[in-house]
């Protein structure tokens, strides 16, 4: 009762006031589609399962270091491992820039990759597609739509990996200020505001794998095929970036300056780096957003 | 079998309903139909011709059946008309305005359910119509909640919104599909064989359903291999084959086409035979005590009498009415070949 009360006088109060609400209700209204994709996207199993296994990665690397040096022996000896590995029992801290280095080359991508594969693929193998494009969801707002889910997914499973590493950091090893790769000390403060912007850093480095995945998403009807074809893709590139003869081409690969994030560790930072990989990930950001665009408006939606 | 002679009732009063219809809409001539396609061709890129030259009018408030055998390009149709098919050449209108040009203007106002549901199976009933609803970027979403429980309701899935869409049976899920049409009140309901999947008493509902909107003056485009379905509930058909269209128009004009067949019930089969050709009666049929065939162009008061003057002893004289099966079989001079 008291519920539909307040709604009535709201519902003829807005025949009369349509003209000074139409424009919050557009926006209201093109939000609302992406709101929806983001609680569908995470709703899904698979999402949560990918998730978990990058929370999950941190966990290992945490306990192996934590079981390496139980005896009191500081881990630099082996010399391996992914960068910052040694400096983890000193500062747990290091081990959310560990747990980065060690996502990033695969299993981020390879999860950013299956999420934007399935994107158009999956819904078109499953027969929803028609259905969002009857309703009218419209084909360049539900290509922006997933593009955008696919970006925040990069930000979501990087942010995940990064607070599951601080948190495991903090509770298997000290915290406290740190030492940049320069050798200046900084305030652990600061320490967390770098881990931030490394994570940034991370997630902004798969925006070009999430175009690509969703270009490759629009070009079958099945959702298999296309992350199986983007996460091949990712793996073929990370070989070629490692063969010397073809350093003309390795630039252009998006997986080339990945590892630049670890130059906001550095005292100044190194910002030369970081601002190719950003270039690069927005070029392919625009190349393959493009043709993902041109390809999805034009197709003949048959599944 | 009960349902068979149960449909007799509502099959008079669809006719009757489909003779208010003509009416109303022969004031309503002037309005532009609600589908008119011109010269409508789809070919895919392998070469084959999906659609070929299609003129298509649906007229506004009928309750329209598209009918034609499996792969005769129904489907292929139904998708340019929704704008998710490029059409090869010629143009195709929804509610007056071009598509796919106009998807945007005029997707809002259809409802439609193509080639069977497709649902989000981990999501639950409700959380798909939710879905369906937010991608239109003209529903209000405040309302959404209220339009969502409604449709559920009207489809009877409101004691299972919440059961993942995944538990559905296939009848729930096309149940659900017809929900996500209902969204919004349609002015085209565009429904691609509605009734598959489901039992006699869904299917009733929705017949039911569909003359229910009808009436609220919604057109419904309804694709079906069901001949007598269409019979039951349509206003209009057409029928294609091949691609090409080979007929359209009211459906009582199209099963008059077709002529209706003389049924005699005699012991005396064989004699009843001889006196029917005799009387001019054609393609004569004799099986077990019912011999049928075309009935001639004179007064069958006489052809009877003759019967009866040669002695023959009569237990059944009927002419039954042509059936748009009939018709179609004379159109298209083959069956129906799909398994009712």
């Amino acid at each position: 009762m008291s519920r539909a009360e307040p709604s009535a006088p709201q519902g003829r109060g807005e025949l009369r006031d349509r003209p000074q609400t139409a424009r919050a209700r557009r926006t209201t209204f093109r939000a609302t589609l992406l709101r929806n994709e983001l609680l569908t996207t995470f709703r899904r199993w698979r999402t949560v399962a990918l998730l978990a296994v990058l929370a999950a990665v941190p966990v290992l690397v945490g306990i192996a270091v934590k079981i390496e040096t139980g005896d009191g022996s500081s881990a630099d000896g082996g010399g391996g491992g992914p960068a910052f590995i040694s400096q983890i029992t000193n500062n747990g801290l290091f081990l959310v820039f560990t747990a980065l280095a060690a996502t990033l080359p695969f299993f981020l991508p390879m999860a950013v990759g299956v999420v934007a594969g399935d994107a158009i693929a999956g819904e078109a193998n499953s027969g929803t597609l028609r259905y969002l494009l009857v309703a009218p969801a419209g084909r360049s707002r539900l290509l922006i739509t997933k593009y955008a889910t696919v970006v925040i997914f990069c930000l979501a499973a990087t942010l995940v990996v990064a607070v599951s590493a601080l948190t495991v950091g903090a509770l298997l090893f000290p915290l406290g200020d740190l030492t940049t790769i320069s050798g200046t000390q900084i305030s652990f403060a600061e320490g967390l505001g770098r881990a931030l912007l490394i994570a940034l850093a991370v997630a902004a480095s798969l925006i070009g794998v999430a175009a690509l995945g969703l270009f490759v998403s629009t070009l079958t009807g099945s959702g298999i095929a296309a992350m199986a074809t983007t996460v091949g893709l990712l793996i073929t590139v990370q070989i070629l970036d490692q063969i010397p003869q073809l350093h003309v081409l390795q630039p252009y690969f998006f997986s080339h300056y990945w590892l630049s994030f670890a130059d906001l560790m550095r005292e100044p930072v190194y910002w030369d780096d970081l601002a190719k990989n950003l270039g690069l990930q927005a070029l392919y950001a625009a190349v393959f957003g493009s043709a993902a665009w041109a390809r999805f408006t034009a197709k003949d939606i048959t599944a | 079998m009960g349902e068979v002679s149960a449909g007799e009732p509502e099959r008079r009063e669809a006719r009757d309903e489909a003779g208010e219809r003509e009416l109303g809409e022969a004031r309503d001539e002037a309005g532009e139909p609600v589908i008119a396609t011109r010269a409508l061709t789809k070919r895919y890129r392998g070469g084959q011709l999906a659609v070929d030259g299609l003129d298509l009018t649906v007229p506004a408030g009928s309750v329209f059946g598209f009918l034609g055998p499996n792969g005769s390009g129904k489907t292929t149709t139904i998708r340019m008309l929704m704008g998710l098919i490029e059409p090869t050449s010629g143009t195709a209108r929804v509610l007056g305005q071009p598509m796919p040009r106009a998807t945007r203007a005029v997707l809002p106002h259809v409802g439609a359910l193509i080639e069977g549901p497709a649902l989000y199976g981990f999501l639950s009933g409700r959380d798909n119509l939710i879905r369906y609803d937010s991608a239109d970027p003209s529903a209000d979403p405040r309302t959404r909640r209220a339009r969502v429980a409604a449709a559920l309701d009207r489809v009877g899935l409101t004691a299972a919104a919440g059961k993942k869409a995944k538990a559905y049976s296939l009848g729930m899920k096309q149940r659900l599909g017809l929900a996500a049409a209902l969204l919004q009140p349609r002015r085209l309901l565009v429904l691609d064989e509605p009734t598959n999947g489901l039992d006699p008493q869904g299917m009733r509902e929705i017949r039911s359903l569909v003359r229910e909107l009808a009436s609220d003056g919604t057109t419904v485009f309804l694709s079906s291999h069901l001949l007598d379905e269409i019979e039951q509930v349509c206003t209009h058909a057409a029928v294609m084959a091949q691609g090409r269209l080979i007929t359209q128009g009211p459906v009582g004009e199209l099963s008059a086409g077709a002529r209706g067949r003389l049924v005699v019930t005699t012991p005396d089969p064989a004699e009843a035979a001889r006196v029917l050709k005799e009387q001019g009666v054609g393609d004569v049929v004799v099986a077990d005590d019912r011999v049928t065939g075309e009935p001639p162009d004179r007064d069958l008061a006489e052809v009877n009498a003759a019967l009866v003057t040669a002695g023959v002893r009569v237990r059944g004289f009927t002419v039954q009415r042509a059936s748009l099966e009939d018709a179609f079989v004379a159109l298209t001079g083959e069956g129906f070949d799909v398994a009712g």
